[in-house]
């Protein structure tokens, strides 16, 4: 499904990824781990295509697509889902207006009908029981007055109702109690298929006892040093990120 | 992103056009004799040419507000004004079906129906074509009910007895140098009076369109609710494009008397200039209602997108106790538009309440300035204000500025003032554009969510026509 291959983007002057590689097929989830600043965020928003980045050298290839051609728009139209590790906030504009202004763009992009406001209030009311909310929170203002758990509770909401192929969920699990945790971590168990994957970009191992890894990457310096299976992370809670980034470290 | 910006900047006005008609146009400057012959084509009674000459000289001892609003323009030469054009077929008619069918045109290509059966919705317009009304719909079923909805010149001929009671009694002659003016040259309006207890069941509008080259459109629109009565009342204006900028000085006046209600909605999108800022209209207008008597209501709801100059504040005048004035304000300044908008709430009345909703949002090199007073005197106990003033920033070339004049003279009112200033930012859009929206309907999301305060106050055929148009103004305004 995801193919990165030596990918390298800066940001102004300042070389983030450095040559990533990394290939994720429908059905997988990976979790991509590391400490602050290795790139991680990073690659979150390169493959969601943020205008701040730049993207230098090397490819990715997405349904065989080239997918750094795409705009972001398109990418999302084409099944991309960010959860962002900050939600942006946009008064005056509630949940159902944009969510269903958004679902109606990926639709029309699939060549499907759009959803009127009837139907698409019946659709939500079934996503809204993953997490745990009633449908008051569809006529609130998008993110505005959300705390940052509701926030992120809120991206997930949004991902179940858009319903990705390739959700990448950046430090979705940051700033998040216990219970929320669970919460976000139970949405996303729910909606995982064999047809579609999922990439988990978190700096603690706490988040994959919720959600089980098939694959977890560590990134350091803008390269991946370590991948592995679902032990890896375990591996990395009891001995910190040290020792790789030692081994990593140029000589 | 540049691209799809100076595309929306680029944008073609669409209401540019010009109406190739035979106009009855008087030569240029402004006289003693300029203002007789204008007073002798429409017939007047002898206190309205009084009126006007004394506002004359008057303004001939005034001076240009150019010191004081944040607005630049070159000097403006007031002997190179027309200020008397009509078309040649406009005489008194007895039926539409005498409109000249090229007028009608007119206001067909700008989505203005004259023929009453087309209106579906009930709302009844007043077409005024430079400087007279072409046409009234919907005379005859308003008058059933005693309301009067007609021309400001057929009134003066057909109502001296009220347009000389109230005329001039909320904004008077010679309350500031553009009123003074206006009060001399002008031309045509619209004139509303509401009988008492009567709520008019149609929204009455009236569509302002400038044609004719050089020349100034001075039109003056008095509305005045009895006691008890109700009315909504809705204004459109667009002008062709052309190099040179024109004036338009309107004056609007509205008299609420004791428990009546006033709801007046602007959609403003006059020719803004092109994409150098040459050409334009220069909008400096006066409006201002006044609760006279207990219980009263005014409200102004205004979306200000065109022109290339605003200069205006509806403000309102709480006489009465238990008295509500509101001003819902949406102001948009692109390319090269510079606004200097805002209102007056003068609380005199016990009691009595405003509030001010301001939205100012600047893309290009737009500057947008909010000018607002609260001004509570010693009789108004327990008056009460909140006015919140928002500013957005689309790109760093434009400016935003707030002025709010605060004065209370006792100690049982309150003011609340609340002021924020955001930058419609990459991430808000890159949010939108990641859930599959394009740049321009991620815009013109944001921005209508930034506006939903004022725009739920319009009623709703000009809700939807105020969101497009701001679609319009704000396209290609994201580099």
């Amino acid at each position: 499904m995801l193919e990165i291959r030596n990918l390298h983007a800066r940001a102004g002057e300042t070389e983030i990824l450095k040559g990533i590689d990394l290939t994720v097929r429908a059905g997988e989830v990976h979790a991509v781990m590391g400490p602050n600043g290795s790139g991680k965020s990073t690659l979150a928003q390169v493959l969601a295509g943020h205008p701040a980045f730049e993207v230098t050298e090397g490819s990715v290839l997405y349904d065989g697509r080239d997918l750094l051609d795409m705009d972001p728009e398109v990418r999302a139209q084409a099944g991309l889902f960010l959860a962002f590790q900050y939600p942006v906030e946009i008064p005056g504009v509630t949940n159902a207006y944009f969510l269903r202004a958004a679902l109606n763009e990926i639709r029309k992009a699939r060549g499907q009908e759009e959803v009127d406001p009837i139907e698409f209030l019946e659709l939500v009311d079934q996503k809204l029981k993953l997490v745990d909310w009633g449908p008051e929170v569809m006529s609130r203002q998008v993110n505005a007055g959300f705390s940052g758990g509701e926030k992120k509770r809120n991206e997930i909401l949004q991902m179940a109702i858009l319903e990705p192929r390739l959700a990448i969920l950046d430090e979705t699990d940051s700033g998040l109690d216990i219970d929320a945790l669970r919460i976000v971590a139970e949405g996303v168990n729910r909606l995982r298929r064999p047809d579609n994957a999922t990439i988990l970009v978190t700096h603690y191992q706490r988040l994959l006892n919720y959600i089980v890894p098939d694959f977890v990457h560590v990134l350091y310096d803008g390269q991946i040093v370590k991948s592995g299976g679902k032990e890896l992370a375990l591996e990395l809670e009891a001995k910190g990120y040290e020792w790789l980034t030692g081994e990593a470290a140029p000589a | 992103m540049t691209s799809s910006v100076e595309s929306l900047v680029n944008q073609q006005y669409k209401y540019g056009f010009v109406t190739d008609i035979e106009a009855d146009t008087i030569p240029r400057g402004l006289n003693e004799d300029v203002i007789r012959l204008i007073s002798a084509k429409k017939g007047e009674p002898p206190f309205m040419l009084e009126w006007r000459l004394r506002a004359y000289r008057r303004w001939l001892s005034m001076e240009e507000p150019h010191h004081w609003a944040n607005i630049q323009y070159p000097p403006i030469d007031y002997q190179d004004i027309i200020y008397y054009s009509a078309p040649k077929s406009a005489k008194p008619l007895a039926s539409l079906d005498e409109v000249d069918p090229k007028l009608l045109q007119t206001y067909e290509k700008l989505g203005i129906s004259l023929s009453e059966q087309k209106w579906l919705s009930g709302v009844a317009v007043d077409a005024i074509f430079d400087s007279v009304s072409v046409a009234t719909t919907f005379k005859a079923t308003l008058a059933k009910q005693g309301i009067v909805f007609c021309s400001f010149s057929e009134a003066v001929r057909e109502h001296p007895d009220l347009v000389e009671r109230y005329l001039g009694s909320v904004v008077p002659y010679n309350d500031n140098f553009f009123a003074a003016l206006n009060s001399a040259v002008f031309s045509d309006g619209s004139f509303v009076y509401v009988p008492k207890g009567v709520r008019c069941p149609m929204e009455l509008s009236t569509y302002f369109r400038m044609n004719t080259a050089n020349a100034g459109q001075f039109e003056r629109t008095l509305i005045v609710a009895d006691e008890g009565a109700y009315v909504s009342y809705l204004e459109g204006c667009t002008a062709p494009r052309r190099d040179t900028n024109q004036l338009h000085a309107a004056v609007v006046e509205l008299v609420a008397l004791a428990g009546a209600q006033i709801k007046y909605s602007t959609v403003q999108n006059w020719y803004a200039g092109d994409e150098e800022g040459k050409g334009g209209i220069y909008n400096f207008v006066t409006k201002r209602g006044k609760c006279a008597g207990a219980g009263a209501k005014i409200s102004w709801t205004q979306v200000e997108t065109g022109s290339a100059i605003t200069w205006k504040y509806p403000s309102v005048i709480l006489q009465g106790d238990d008295t509500v004035g509101e001003f819902y304000s949406v102001a948009v300044v692109n390319g090269h538009q510079q606004a200097d908008t805002g209102t007056k709430m003068i609380h005199l009345g016990r009691r009595s309440r405003s509030t001010i909703v301001s939205k100012g949002i600047s893309a290009g090199q737009g500057n947008n300035s909010y000018r607002g007073q609260v001004k509570v005197l010693p009789r108004a106990e327990g008056a009460r204000n909140y006015t919140q003033c928002d500013s957005m920033l689309i790109g760093n070339r434009c400016g935003a500025h707030t002025f709010p004049y605060i004065d209370v003279q006792n100690s049982s009112s309150s003011v609340e003032h609340e002021a924020s200033t955001s930058k419609i930012g990459e991430d808000q859009i890159f949010y939108c554009k990641q859930r599959g929206l394009n740049t321009e309907n991620a815009i013109s999301m944001i921005v209508n969510g930034f506006c939903k305060e004022v725009f739920q106050n319009l009623p709703m055929e000009f809700a939807v026509e105020a969101q497009k148009l701001l679609g319009i103004s704000l396209e290609g305004s994201v580099g």
